[in-house]
């Protein structure tokens, strides 16, 4: 069945698939936006309670989508994987040590005995939230902003930067879209719990943080919007693959494709609507509108960087070493063989929300967490 | 294609892969074996609404969390280490490799962290019945990944499913079926999860028996004995059996891994096994020292071992080195003769086509692909480089093996002595089962040694050399990362080892 496929519309796909899956990790990054609400939203130890239980239960959905993202670059643009990781090491290295940090800090964090006491987890808690995803989006900023490599005729990366990955930090655009993603990232946190918990007073404080949120995450949002219509972009000649830079690339990208203009539109107005809604109505449901829209929205962004022949992992140091969807993908067999396993990804996404329903029907209560020793 | 090897990165990339792993596996064998124990000790309950089954079962589930935990924290690593740290490996073989790595992910990492939430906060929030489902996707989630990343390790001591492609300068695959149903790879999942089984079975064991020699918890104490025998004799007796064929495809596949497991420097028709050796460490291959300073030896055993018959030849390493014309064994040397020529059969390709000059391209070509499947010799520097350090998997595999055999005979007092009611009269072998854990993690890690050790100087098997799989980093820059996570990682387990000693203490009637 998708044998039949030809190599450049596997391509195509599996920048969809990838890219999809890189967007429902941005939404579920609500955990740790949480995560940051928890020391910066002056909360009482009861709410704290409550907050760090319900993103407890949900950390693990996020840190899974991070996992099975590096886990669908590799088979899919194995390039990719090499390139950036190998390339770009300090970048992900301290990317992957916030991970790590957080694995263990919902679990041990109120345990007895827990030798770096609950001020260090919630601490841990909170650079992963913060720097973690911050470094995240400077990463993907690099998507546009380009970095700094060669390939040799064997395809193997030399970094020629000697920060090796994190001179992205270092550009106003590639902060820029961190810090927005990190204030998204605090606005889906709000929304998420205001949903999930029962709770009066927190809840209405949950529910001004997510517009304060956005408020802050605006800004940033706006200026990688303005730079990204502005600036040249990576262009691939689709004939003979070679690489040149094309004053207002993404703007043509966003012209060119009008269904992903429309995407990104719609997605922005669902995250604003969902904001909306849950500050100025009693409705605390906004949490679906903004993932979705966040879900959109990153989609759109994924696409300008990859599709309409352009090069979505350029090198600033050789244009011809950068990266495309073509130059960068597995083999026709491979993405043939992970296209049939991607056909689990309804059937995974569909227990998902099951256990999603079963599990959320009922609010979380600061009764029912005191009732259970176990809790976070 | 090696501009500079900088062998100090190499090791220090090694070093780090084998830290990170060797932490992760203090961990997942014990998640891979208690999600099991778990869901036996909840179906009791469900069945027989005993209600001292559930407090059980939540004891034993929280010493699964704490342990969870720490697993994930030390798995993400790994995974992008190999990206990281082993860059033109990723390109190489990503084709290949890279795909059971997201199956994993898709098929096994999101049944696991979607149910987990469920058996541990879904108690009053779903049905018992639902809840068990939960409990029973856990278990077959984490094992169902443990199937995918040995698929990927077992592909890497024994590629197939595959060809090279020089334009690209990669292995692409050709047949997944191939990869999958791989007896190599078989044999190395089955092996190391039933292993995993037994490593767990003697964590309850451990504990169940400091409990009993406290006086404690005596109920709780010996049904958790009588599960966890039962499952660790069926898994040790399983470990052995797979143990058995695994040995018998590294003779076919990796003959230099099971030489260095025997120390076996000259082979011989038949050969024995040696049961138990002091090592000569100067013995070096192609000298004439004797590799034992005292042995025992099994006649005839190994080559029964290895080959399954009794008057067989198992090669030694030098047979493997220098070559043995009357037994028909291309020696190192004149394979890195042959990887040599692929090696710049490769280059003159790549150069030829990029002045576009299409005859002396072919040419090229067609001496590449006369020696392919000697490429990773082409690396080498010297024959000696192709054999591991035998001391270390001599010693380590013995360590398993003894340790190994050693768990089916407590398994089988144990079980013996609960059905007599005698077990809480014996202190002494209480107390010989309250360390048994720690000796199911040094022969948990003796047998990772003798894999990976073993398979040295291979990131695949005869065909890309570690000192080539590397990424092109200074070692300053992986030494630094090395001691990040040495800290960190050690951090954390000082931290699990308390967290986790508190609740034992604490037992089951704290809930």
């Amino acid at each position: 069945m998708f044998g039949s496929l030809d190599l450049s519309t596997l391509q195509q796909l599996w920048w969809f698939i990838v890219t999809l899956v890189g967007s429902l990790f941005v939404f579920l990054t609500f955990v740790q936006g949480g995560q940051t609400l928890l020391s910066t939203l002056s909360l009482t130890e009861d709410e704290k309670i409550l907050v760090v239980n319900s993103l407890g239960r949900k950390w693990e959905l996020t840190f899974t989508t991070l996992v099975l993202f590096g886990g669908a670059l590799f088979a899919a643009f194995p390039l990719f994987y090499a390139t950036s990781f190998g390339g770009a090491y300090w970048v992900w290295i301290l990317i992957l040590f916030t991970f790590i940090i957080q694995a263990v800090s919902y679990e041990y964090r109120r345990k007895p005995d827990n030798f770096l006491g609950k001020g260090v987890y919630d601490a841990f808690l909170f650079i992963n939230g913060s720097v973690g995803i911050l470094l995240i989006g400077a990463a993907i900023g690099t998507f546009f902003t380009g970095s700094n490599f060669t390939l040799n005729d064997y395809n193997f990366v030399q970094w020629t930067h000697p920060l090796r990955g994190l001179e992205a930090a270092f550009s106003f655009f590639n902060l820029s879209l961190g810090l927005f993603l990190v204030f998204l990232a605090r606005t889906l946190g709000a929304l998420y719990l205001a949903n999930n918990l029962e709770h009066e007073s927190l809840v209405v404080k949950l529910k001004n943080s997510s517009f304060n949120n956005l408020l802050c995450a605006l800004p940033f949002l706006l200026y990688v919007l303005i730079t990204l219509v502005l600036m040249d972009g990576y262009a691939v000649n689709p004939v003979d693959g070679t690489v040149v830079t094309e004053a207002n690339k993404y703007l043509h990208n966003l012209l060119q494709m009008p269904l992903n203009l429309i995407l990104l539109l719609v997605g922005l107005v669902l995250v604003v609507l969902g904001v909306v809604l849950n500050r100025f109505t009693a409705s605390v449901r906004g949490i679906w509108p903004a993932g979705l829209g966040t879900v959109l929205t990153c989609l759109a962004i994924f696409f300008l960087a990859g599709y309409n022949n352009t090069a979505f992992y350029p090198s600033k140091a050789d244009l011809n070493s950068s990266l495309t969807i073509f130059n960068a993908s597995s083999s026709h067999y491979t993405l043939t063989v992970m296209t049939y396993v991607a056909l689990l990804v309804p059937v995974v996404l569909g227990y998902i929300i099951w256990v999603w329903k079963q599990m959320d029907s009922k609010k979380l209560t600061l009764e029912e967490l005191n009732a259970d020793k176990k809790s976070y | 294609m090696i501009e500079q090897i900088d062998l100090t990165m190499v090791n220090w990339a090694r070093a780090t892969f084998a830290l990170t792993a060797m932490y992760h596996w203090i961990f997942v064998p014990l998640t891979l074996g208690l999600s099991f124990i778990c869901a036996f000790f909840e179906s009791i309950y469900v069945k027989t609404g005993d209600e001292q089954w559930k407090k059980l079962t939540r004891f034993w589930m929280t010493l699964f969390g704490i342990n969870f935990a720490i697993g994930v924290a030390t798995g993400i690593i790994l995974e992008f280490e190999f990206g990281t740290n082993w860059s033109n490996y990723s390109w190489m073989v990503g084709d290949i490799f890279g795909a059971p790595l997201a199956i994993e992910g898709i098929a096994a990492f999101f049944l696991e962290a979607t149910f987990f939430a469920v058996m541990f906060f879904g108690w009053n929030r779903v049905s018992k019945k639902t809840h068990l489902f939960a409990t029973w996707m856990v278990a077959v989630g984490s094992n169902l990944s443990a199937v995918w990343i040995l698929i990927a390790n077992g592909w890497m001591q024994h590629p197939v499913g595959m060809t090279f492609n020089p334009d690209l300068a990669r292995f692409e695959m050709t047949d997944f079926w191939a990869l999958v149903s791989s007896p190599v790879a078989i044999s190395h999942f089955v092996h190391v999860t039933s292993s995993a089984f037994l490593y767990a079975s003697l964590f309850v064991v451990a504990i169940s028996s400091w409990y009993l020699l406290k006086k404690r918890h005596l109920l709780f104490a010996k049904r958790s004995l009588t599960v966890a025998c039962t499952f660790g004799l069926l898994s040790s007796l399983f470990v052995a059996y797979t143990g058995d064929e695994h040995a018998f495809h590294a003779a076919v596949v990796q003959p230099m891994k099971l030489a260095a497991m025997e120390a076996l420097y000259d082979g011989e028709a038949p050969t024995g096994l040696v049961a138990m050796g002091l090592l000569n460490f100067s013995k070096k291959p192609g000298d004439d020292q004797d590799p034992f300073i005292f042995k025992v030896k099994i006649p005839m055993a190994l080559s029964l071992l290895a080959n399954r018959e009794i008057y067989s030849f198992v090669p030694g390493i030098n047979d493997l080195v220098f070559g043995n014309i009357e037994q028909n064994i291309m020696g190192v040397e004149e394979k890195m003769v042959r990887g040599k020529l692929a090696v710049a059969g490769l280059g003159d390709y790549k150069a030829a086509q990029n002045v576009g000059d299409q005859l002396a391209a072919s040419k090229a070509l067609t001496l590449f692909e006369k020696n392919s499947d000697y490429l990773g010799y082409g690396y080498l520097d010297s024959a000696e480089q192709a054999v591991p350090y035998v001391p270390l998997i001599f010693y380590s595999f013995r360590v398993m093996v003894s340790l190994g055999t050693f768990f089916i005979l407590l398994f089988l007092v144990y079980l013996y002595l609960l059905r007599k009611d005698q077990l809480e009269k014996q202190p002494l072998l209480l107390k010989l089962g309250a360390i048994s854990f720690f000796l199911g993690l040094v022969a948990q890690e003796a047998g990772w040694i003798v894999t990976e050790v073993g398979r040295q100087p291979w990131a695949i098997q005869d065909l890309l050399p570690v000192t080539i799989a590397r990424s092109n980093l200074d070692s300053g820059t992986v030494a630094v990362t090395f001691f990040m996570f040495l800290i960190l990682f050690t951090a954390l387990l000082i931290a699990e080892l308390k967290i986790m000693t508190k609740q034992i203490s604490i037992g089951p009637e704290g809930d």
